[in-house]
């Protein structure tokens, strides 16, 4: 049987075993294990030296770390979003689009959480975060958003390595029936729990999965509340806002759905999924693309309203450092990378057309990223007292753990996306199954 | 196709999440058991020390005050050890000749102070001074033990922050009248009296709980 009259449903689980493209694959997997490896090259510099060979100090005392951690943070959220809500909300075309959504989820959770905890100093004594008995007497700040943040990721952690877990085990029971090798149909048999298809096992798992979704969805929200109020909760102007829950959350998935369009784009080319990642799907990832784009921009006319609204000298003088100050590259490339490509998205025949709207997510992505860094060094470099004004430039080491972090996120994804099915293949079955029979009927 | 799996495949799994509680549970256990225990707090583990000295000896059958070789404890954060001038007050006049003594005999000739391995040891990032303790009537017994009763010098009280805090955040019970603060055996007072005097101790000293458990005060 040739590739081309294979259904296309049934490529996805022949991928791990004749994988389409391995040349493209080897290259992209060596680079990114030269990132891990400068990973952990940065991570060996900052553990021997300590926090000292990075560029912040007081006044910008988080620097790139913090920058970073929210960035992959909002990232990530977009995968759950995707996944959960559309289940719940029954939109099928969702299954085109969750797995990798997923995957992308956990892993840049993974990416974020280790930010802050190198940030700490001592990092190997970041369990004292958690509230367990010690010999210390001493407990978190449950007062404290930075308690709150260690739960929420701790919990959103947990919660997507579960979705996305739960939602593969059928597949690794079809990957297991499917393998030919001995070693592949264990390992997936392993993982599939020994999963037969029974109806008694649909119905658990359908039980699970839907319980596991409706935790995820506010589970968002709860994460990017925990961590814009990290910045609100405290007096310092420019962040004492409350619409900053809100306005990281759209952020948040704005940026998500940003990644979201840049691998939906790369695999359907490199995979050949064209089939399975329609027009149609590009169609609605662009949609939510220019949907949360406009929210986000809310957030900043909102931002910059409320900061001139309030008549409060300090606040003003923050927001006309945005606009003028040493850091207003950040805020006008933010605005320029994120807003203005996105505009091309009014047309149908950019959000269809692959590598344009691969483009506009790389945009935004970066936009993003610069978004993150003004909001955090442009509130802190300029404080309430002149006398500790201070500018802040990342060091060497702090650069070269963010490209070394792109490669924790970028080498097990590659794995994911090698060995393990890209798509919900059984889901796939499901949607097509039921609009031939809605056709019947 | 043969099977992959026995059908005893579903079990070993649901075995091994089992055994995986278990051993998670026990880790806990023995890892709570563990930052407690004498091995990690050094609670009641003799020191070597260059002179096998007995404060059994010399603080309770002969009755020789603290403050008599630790003198520095009234007024310094140090209680200080005593110069081997202290030693030979007495080993000057008796036991001249004892072998055990020949370290402190030596250590007079040469002009060089012996070398104590330390027993109460304290991180260097927390900050103490014995004569603040001592003026407002902290006995020695209540962070060293009964000293008097020791042949060999042993640490009394697990220096962990908790044995810290447990005082600081209710000193009542643990104070004591001044000028009494060396007096090792407490038995005949009574829960009562503790109470009773510590309460006005507490007055007289304005001593504030409230306060001493600022991270500041021993972290500074």
């Amino acid at each position: 049987m040739t590739d081309a009259a294979l259904d296309p449903i049934d490529r996805i689980t022949r991928i791990p075993g004749d994988f389409p493209a391995p040349r493209a694959w080897w290259i992209c997997f060596g680079v990114s294990l030269a990132l891990l490896l400068l990973f952990l090259v940065s991570v060996g510099v900052l553990l021997v030296f300590g926090v000292g060979v990075w560029g912040n100090n007081i006044p910008v005392n988080w620097g790139l770390a913090i920058v970073n951690y929210v960035w992959f943070l909002g990232i990530g959220h977009a995968g759950t979003l995707i996944s959960a809500l559309l289940l719940l909300t029954g939109t099928t075309r969702r299954n085109a689009l969750n797995r990798f959504a997923e995957a992308m989820t956990l892993f840049s959770v993974i990416c974020a959480g280790l930010f802050p905890v190198l940030h700490l100093g001592r990092p190997w004594l970041f369990y004292w975060m958690a509230p367990y008995p010690n010999t210390m007497t001493v407990w978190p700040q449950f007062k404290s958003p930075l308690a709150w943040d260690f739960f929420a990721v701790l919990i959103y952690l947990i919660g997507s390595i579960l979705f996305w877990y739960l939602g593969a085990i059928p597949d690794f029971a079809a990957m297991r029936d499917r393998s030919r090798s001995r070693f592949a149909q264990v390992a997936f048999g392993l993982a599939a729990l020994g999963w037969r298809g029974e109806a008694r096992h649909w119905a658990r798992w359908r039980q699970a999965y839907r319980l596991v979704a409706a935790l995820a969805v506010p589970l968002v929200f709860g994460v990017t509340a925990s961590y814009a109020l990290l910045f609100a909760a405290g007096p310092v102007p420019g962040w004492a806002s409350g619409i900053f829950p809100a306005y990281f959350f759209c952020g948040a998935i704005f940026s998500g759905f940003a990644v979201v369009a840049i691998i939906a784009v790369t695999l359907r080319h490199a995979l050949g999924l064209g089939a399975l990642v329609t027009r149609s799907h590009l169609n609605l990832i662009g949609q939510l693309l220019l949907a949360t784009g406009f929210m986000t921009g809310y957030g900043y006319a909102a931002d910059a309203f409320t900061a001139l609204w309030s008549g409060d000298a300090r606040e003003i003088a923050t927001l006309h450092d945005r606009w003028t100050g040493a850091y207003a590259w950040s805020y006008w490339g933010a605005v320029a990378l994120n807003f203005l490509p996105l505009q091309l998205l009014w047309f149908r025949r950019v959000r269809v057309s692959p590598v344009p709207l691969a483009l506009i997510g790389l945009s935004v992505t970066i936009g993003m990223w610069l978004e993150r860094y003004m909001l955090l060094v442009t509130g802190l470099y300029r404080d309430w007292l002149v006398s500790s004004w201070g500018i802040y430039h990342a060091s060497f080491w702090e650069w070269a753990l963010f490209a070394g972090m792109i490669g924790v996120f970028l080498a097990p994804f590659l794995l994911f996306v090698r060995f393990l099915p890209v798509m919900s293949v059984f889901e796939l079955r499901e949607a097509r199954h039921e609009k031939r029979e809605a056709g019947h009927g | 196709m043969p099977q992959i799996f026995t059908p005893s495949a579903d079990t070993w799994p649901r075995v091994g999440v089992g055994l995986g509680i278990v051993a998670v549970t026990a880790a806990i256990l023995l890892g709570a058991g563990l930052v407690q225990s004498a091995y990690v707090t050094s609670v009641d583990w003799v020191v070597d020390q260059p002179v096998p000295f007995s404060h059994l000896h010399h603080a309770g059958e002969l009755g020789i005050d603290c403050r008599y070789c630790h003198a520095g404890v009234e007024s310094a954060p140090n209680a200080g050890l005593p110069a081997t001038e202290v030693c030979m007050t007495c080993h000057s006049q008796i036991w001249t000749g004892a072998p055990m003594l020949a370290p402190v005999r030596e250590s007079l000739a040469k002009g060089e102070p012996l070398r104590w391995n330390r027993v109460a040891r304290l991180p260097d990032y927390a900050y103490f001074d014995h004569s603040i303790h001592v003026s407002r009537g902290v006995p020695c017994v209540e962070c060293h033990g009964r000293v008097d009763e020791m042949p060999l010098m042993k640490r009394g009280e697990p220096f962990t922050m908790a044995f810290c805090l447990d005082c600081h955040r209710d000193p009542a019970p643990h104070l004591r009248p001044p000028d009494q603060v060396t007096r090792m055996d407490w038995s005949d007072w009574t829960a009562e009296r503790a109470a009773d005097y510590g309460r006005r101790a507490m007055e007289a000293h304005h001593i504030e709980p409230s306060r001493l458990d600022d991270c500041g005060v021993c972290h500074r």
